[in-house]
């Protein structure tokens, strides 16, 4: 059969010419994105991530409020110099209760995908309120704010309860909690029950006093807190130095 | 009697093609300005004031939404709502709908400038607005393809003319994209505050497929509509290739939505992906020159016009920053130069060279060649046209200059070594040398806005200019009816 074709028939045709220009784009989107959930390398099996607690999770959403992503990534790239200045290079798995990602992409400011641990906490408080005052040559804005808003804790559980609908294991029932137990431990899996959200929040604030003031719940107490445990649930000690090689 | 073809609101709807273009301009001016001012900020930290509502991390989207759904977006409206009336001869189907097109978008972009300062965020580059915008976006958008493709299909003549073939792969392209990127659980119905469906690997391969092509069909595909409409408009001559622009078409669309993964190298997605993304972005580059090509070249044997006509000279330096951009990109796109180049000012630098050099400057050809034409005069100024352009093309210059020698800087002193194997520099050590490149950038933005700004003086002048001539003639032809 001897089909003679002719462009003329699409550029005459809008329905056609619809179709086939969604056919066109869809292709790209469908042959990289789709098999992401499926192929299970895409995440790396590895010990100790856990979802954030509540005041961690509150954290997080002021990061994302004030815009942190423009200037910091959460991201290391498996190089030497990013090894020395960063740390073990960042899993797939270290980010899977990240709703959204914030793996950023400019570094105007450093990567902050390991940050936590590294400096104390009166050292953040000091550098968010002033970033100056500590380190001279830096261009990052004040947030004298964080440190004078008492943080909202009335939606920490709605919050919660979103999360868990777009698949974070915060539990709602005593099954789940169960099922929290054994894969998290104990003390992980109290922190990531919905009911208790409130009481867990203002637990964490108070025994950790991250901004330093114990008169109330700042929203510096919930930024540094999640700071703080970037990058530290993984215990990289307990792998081999190319364990993680074959999943990328 | 152009008189009656231009003014003649019985043939074409031009009220709403009058609207969106003044709007483009209020957004191009209010939206550099925003620009020129995170870019002093990060020269010179104090002007975050200690505020909230000014600081960087919250000011920086209003920028870009500002400058590509608010000018971009707006200068899109107006030009493919010219040119699919003039090249199917036919008026829109629906004023209504047109109309609900322009008040929906302009609330859309307002909400989400003050939802940022309030401290709403999606977290996700240009995709930032939250969900009850994003809900207005997708339907005016809908109506946006249906008021589209049902003026096509009215049209009076067979062919679809290839400007609106890109119109149409951008409105598609967008419609999926919106849609995908921004699947989303609001915390309550009353709650503007939402978490994004996928999480961690696979919410940043459909964010960076969303983000590049973004820049794909929302700032290319689109603005080569308008390029293929305005260019041979300007120049007075047909398109240099029609087999080369159904080529072009045709790999532009389908290699585009390949490529974003490029912007995810060396990270925790698989290797797979990304290698992928590297080797489309590479393809994406014959597409890209083709449509170049067939742009500068319909200007063969009117090249003079280069020296004579201002508003021609925008639209060919657009191409050729378009030219320069997208070799570039898949350079930077090699793994090896993104190891450099990823995380510092060259990204940058290398949006703004697109967004500046070829964005801007064909939407500012196609204002000023459509304009006057609306508004049945002349351009007001032809000398501000001269200075706008000038004053555009060094600003441009000096921001991809500084971004290229602080982009670069900044990725080698982050990968420099002393002679014991130590890093040498600290981090604060390559923020400290960005200062100069900084303040370079900021200048450099100055001059485009400056160059801007001129240019919506211009056009209010021309516009009043256009309304004084015709009340003229109409005053004119009054007397002569009494007089008869």
């Amino acid at each position: 059969m001897n089909i003679n074709f002719k462009h003329e028939w699409i550029e005459t045709n809008i329905g056609l010419m619809a179709v086939l220009t969604m056919l066109a784009i869809s292709v790209g989107g469908l042959v990289e994105i789709a098999p992401l959930f499926f192929i299970d390398k895409t995440i790396e099996k590895v010990e100790g991530v856990r979802p954030y607690t509540p005041l961690e999770q509150r954290g997080r959403d002021i990061y994302i409020r004030e815009g942190c992503y423009t200037c910091h990534s959460q991201m290391i790239r498996p190089f030497r110099d990013e090894k020395l200045r960063y740390g073990h290079y960042s899993l797939a798995a270290e980010s899977q209760y990240d709703h959204p990602f914030q793996w950023g992409s400019k570094r105007t400011g450093p990567d902050l995908a390991r940050v936590g641990g590294k400096y104390s906490n009166e050292w953040h408080v000091q550098h968010l309120v002033a970033p100056r005052s500590m380190v001279p040559e830096s261009v990052m804005p004040n947030y004298p704010w964080l440190m004078s808003t008492p943080l909202d804790i009335s939606d920490a559980a709605a919050r919660m309860k979103a999360l868990r609908k777009v698949g974070v294991p915060y539990s709602l029932s005593q099954a789940e909690y169960d099922a929290n137990v054994t894969k998290f431990g104990e003390t992980v899996a109290k922190q990531l029950h919905i009911p208790d959200a409130q009481k867990n929040l203002v637990e964490q604030a108070n025994f950790g006093n991250y901004d330093g003031d114990r008169s109330g719940i700042s929203e510096m107490d919930a930024l540094v807190a999640y700071l703080q445990v970037l990058g530290t649930m993984v215990d990289f000690s307990k792998y081999a130095d190319d364990a993680f090689v074959a999943d990328r | 009697m152009a008189v009656t073809t231009y003014s003649g609101a019985e043939q074409y709807n031009f009220d709403i093609v009058k609207k969106f273009a003044v709007m483009s301009l209020v957004w191009a001016v209010v939206g550099m300005f925003a620009g020129v001012y995170i870019a002093s900020e990060l020269a010179w930290p104090f002007l975050n004031f200690d505020s909230p509502y000014f600081s960087f991390g919250r000011f920086r989207p209003v920028h870009t939404s500002a400058v590509i759904f608010g000018f971009g977006g707006s200068a899109l409206f107006a030009t493919s709502y010219y040119v699919v009336q003039r090249t199917c001869q036919t008026r829109l189907i629906s004023d209504g709908m047109a109309s609900f097109t322009f008040w929906g978008w302009q609330t859309v972009i307002v909400t989400a400038a003050l939802s940022y300062v309030m401290g709403y965020s999606q977290g996700r580059e240009y995709a930032e607005m939250e969900w009850p915008i994003d809900i207005l976006i997708e339907v005016v958008w809908v109506t946006y393809l249906i008021l589209f493709v049902g003026t096509i299909m009215r049209r009076k003549q067979p062919h679809i003319y290839v400007a609106n073939w890109f119109y149409l792969s951008f409105i598609l392209a967008t419609a999926l994209l919106h849609t995908f990127n921004n699947l989303a659980m609001p915390v309550d119905l009353f709650s503007m505050k939402s978490y994004s469906l996928f999480s961690g690997t696979q919410d940043a391969m459909t964010q960076w497929w969303y983000g590049h092509n973004a820049v794909g069909f929302f700032l290319t595909a689109a603005f080569l509509g308008m390029m293929y409409y305005f260019v041979p408009k300007q120049a007075g001559r047909p398109i240099y290739s029609y087999r080369l622009s159904i080529v072009h078409f045709w790999a532009l669309s389908f290699m585009y939505m390949w490529v974003g993964a490029h912007h995810l190298h060396w990270t925790a997605l698989p290797d797979w992906t990304s290698s992928l993304a590297a080797a489309f972005s590479i393809l994406l580059l014959m597409p890209s020159w083709g449509g170049m090509i067939n742009g500068i070249m319909t200007l063969s044997g009117a090249w003079d016009k280069l020296r004579t006509d201002p508003v021609m000279r925008f639209m060919i330096v657009a191409l050729s920053f378009y030219g320069m951009s997208t070799f570039e990109g898949p350079m930077m796109s090699l793994k090896e130069v993104n190891a450099l180049s990823h995380y510092t000012d060259w990204t940058v630098g290398h949006v703004h060279s697109g967004a500046l050099g070829w964005v801007a400057m064909i939407s500012f050809g196609s204002l000023y060649h459509m304009m006057p034409k609306l508004w049945d005069t002349k351009i007001y100024s032809r000398k501000l046209v001269e200075w706008h352009f000038w004053l555009a093309t060094i600003g441009i210059v000096l921001y991809i200059v500084a971004m290229w020698i602080s982009g670069i800087t900044q990725g080698l002193m982050w990968r420099a070594f002393d002679e014991f194997g130590n890093l040498q520099y600290s981090f604060v050590e390559s923020v400290a040398a960005m200062m100069p490149f900084y303040a370079m950038r900021a200048i450099g933005g100055m001059f485009f806005l400056t160059g801007a700004a001129m240019m919506a003086f211009n056009m209010f002048m021309t516009i009043r200019q256009g309304k004084r001539e015709s009340a003229a003639l109409e005053a004119k032809l009054a007397a002569k009816m009494a007089h008869a």
